[in-house]
């Protein structure tokens, strides 16, 4: 009789499909997956540490670089735990543009998921197609504030520059096309036979488990669970835009989390034609001289407000002493920022809680249930992790 | 449940080990080192509070205290659409027990806060480091840890003197 013998098989860090410096040991009974263990840390740059020694405004810049894909979401709920730290009130205008970008990031988000994950199992074409979208959206990033990937969009107590007429021309263009695009993807996935196979019934997992395992975002509602912090916390606006929150067939496996992303796609296109709608017209920035640099012509013309402006940029603000907890729905689950002050301009602990990282440590439950190395690649895709956010 | 009730459903049952509410913000919790677990149970079965769902483990060091770290869990209800923190603080050399067995999530977070404060829990099924190498000294995201050190530069010397010839590394070649 021959032998049988476990292989143990090192996936990554440097691997295309691990989508970063994701490193796996997977052992193996022939092709079927027996233990899955990750390794983490390829990108650990400290930036809780990091944030220790900056000032608050310092360090919304380094928000950028949690999750490089969507950096707007990341600026996003930065700049709310900020505020509620603060006790700030932002301008309605502000809060609507605010989610018109962040929806716009949605998309962007899921459209690299969609070309990557698809590519991953063996179809080019959405690639191609999805990354000529998120090049029409990077353009209407780099119209609002000049780069493409680390956005930096949003300031502590509103927003930096108003949307004018062309980029609005330019976003509503986009909303119009995108949902007959989307419908092309699905052309070429959705009823597909080699998709069909090789997305139903993987790397399935129950909602009492994505519960017990702190799955959010579309994991979570893949497997039917109807939670979506725009919902159930509203901030920003959102509590007067209307929109579904998709939860697929309620399977729980890669499949359904396609569903549940192309659909939330679908859904932010909706957001965003009401926010148009209902965006009211005026101020961008909170009224708070301790907290907002007055305005760049005022600094240029007046010596108070340089001395001001000079100020807040150099020593920055003191908040109470207190600890807030805020949290937004990004595109890849909740994304929130734990912040402790003790007074001083800078944060005594922040601590960031990224979708991915939970996310990522359900895999091992995932890979459960006779998947093969094959299917590996598929779930990796389907939890749509970045590992600058894991790492941090 | 609203911030009230919740606090009363603890506080029947826990009535020892409550050292401090605060409901200004966000309401938080801080109880007894000891009881954490009990209590995490208790957050999670208890019919009307079911947190089910573990948001977050965080840890804060505090040097100048006498029980140094604090441990802060941010726990959700996806049932009851409700929030809580509860924290607990302990000494330099004490353990504070596991959730893991409650919240499968709490696996990777303890490991977390292990690596990054060196914070031990008991009962953990398998606490190593987790973003940090193994063989790292140190954790740092302790007030005590600095934030620039030369380790990178002497690894590298290190590196230059094991592979690269003596005149290379002296700069005469």
């Amino acid at each position: 009789m021959a032998e049988v013998q476990e292989l143990v098989v090192n996936m990554g860090p440097q691997h295309p499909s691990t989508h970063g410096v994701l490193r796996l040991v997977v052992q193996l009974d022939g092709e079927v997956v027996t233990k899955i263990t990750p390794h983490l840390g390829y990108l650990h740059r400290g930036l809780e540490k990091l944030a220790e020694n900056k000032t608050y405004a310092q360090f919304l810049p380094v928000t950028d670089r949690l999750d490089y894909i969507a950096a707007v979401s990341n600026n996003l709920a930065y700049c709310l735990a900020v505020e509620k730290l603060l006790g700030l009130e932002v301008p309605r205008r502000a809060s609507y543009i605010r989610v018109i970008l962040a929806e716009l990031t949605r998309i962007v988000s899921h459209l690299v998921w969609l070309a990557t994950h698809a590519l991953d199992l063996g179809a080019f074409t959405p690639f191609l197609y999805c990354f000529r979208e998120r090049e029409m959206i990077l353009d209407i990033y780099e119209m609002y504030c000049g780069s493409r990937l680390t956005t930096t969009a949003f300031r502590i107590g509103g927003v930096p520059r108003d949307l004018d007429e062309d980029l609005q021309k330019k976003i509503e263009e986009f909303i119009d096309i995108f949902p007959s695009k989307i419908k092309e993807y699905e052309s070429l996935l959705t009823r597909n036979k080699i998709w069909l196979k090789r997305t139903m019934e993987v790397g399935i997992i129950s909602a009492e488990e994505a519960i017990n395992y702190s799955l959010s975002g579309p994991p979570l509602r893949g497997c039917g669970v109807e939670w979506d912090l725009r919902k159930v916390e509203p901030y920003c606006v959102y509590d007067e835009l209307e929109f579904d929150i998709p939860t697929g067939r309620g399977v729980g496996d890669t499949y359904d989390r396609y569903l549940v992303r192309l659909e939330e796609m679908r859904q932010s296109c909706r957001i965003i034609k009401q926010a148009f709608e209902k965006m009211p017209s005026g101020k961008l920035m909170a009224e708070e001289a301790k907290v907002v640099p007055p305005p760049k012509e005022k600094v240029a013309t007046q010596i108070e407000s340089l001395i001001h402006h000079f100020h807040i940029m150099s020593e920055g603000f003191n908040p109470p002493r207190r600890e807030v907890y805020q949290s937004i729905e990004a595109p890849k689950g909740e994304l929130g920022f734990y912040i402790i002050s003790d007074g001083s301009p800078k944060p005594y602990r922040m601590k960031i809680r990224v979708p991915s990282f939970a996310n990522l440590q359900a895999i091992g439950k995932m890979c459960e249930n006779g998947m093969m190395m094959a299917d590996v690649v598929a779930i990796i895709g389907t939890l749509d992790i970045v590992l600058g956010e894991i790492d941090r | 449940m609203n911030k009230e009730e919740i606090i009363k459903t603890i506080k029947e049952k826990f009535p020892e080990d409550i050292e401090e509410i605060d409901k200004t913000i966000d309401l938080t919790i801080k109880v007894k080192r000891d009881k954490i677990l009990s209590i995490c149970k208790f957050l999670h079965d208890a019919p009307g509070l079911e947190f089910d769902y573990l948001v977050d483990i965080c840890g804060v060091d505090y040097p100048g205290r006498p029980s140094r770290f604090d441990v802060v869990y941010h726990f959700c209800s996806i049932k009851r659409k409700h929030r809580i923190r509860l924290k607990a603080s302990l000494g330099g050399g004490e353990f504070i027990s596991s959730v893991e067995s409650v919240w499968k999530a709490a696996n990777w977070y303890e490991r977390e806060v292990y690596d990054l404060l060196g914070i031990k829990f008991d009962n953990h099924p398998n606490l190593q480091r987790i973003l940090l190498p193994d063989e790292w000294e140190g954790h740092p995201l302790r007030k005590d840890y600095p934030l620039v050190t030369d380790e990178g530069e002497k690894w590298l010397e290190e590196k230059l003197k094991t592979y690269l010839p003596e005149e290379v590394v002296n700069g005469k070649l």
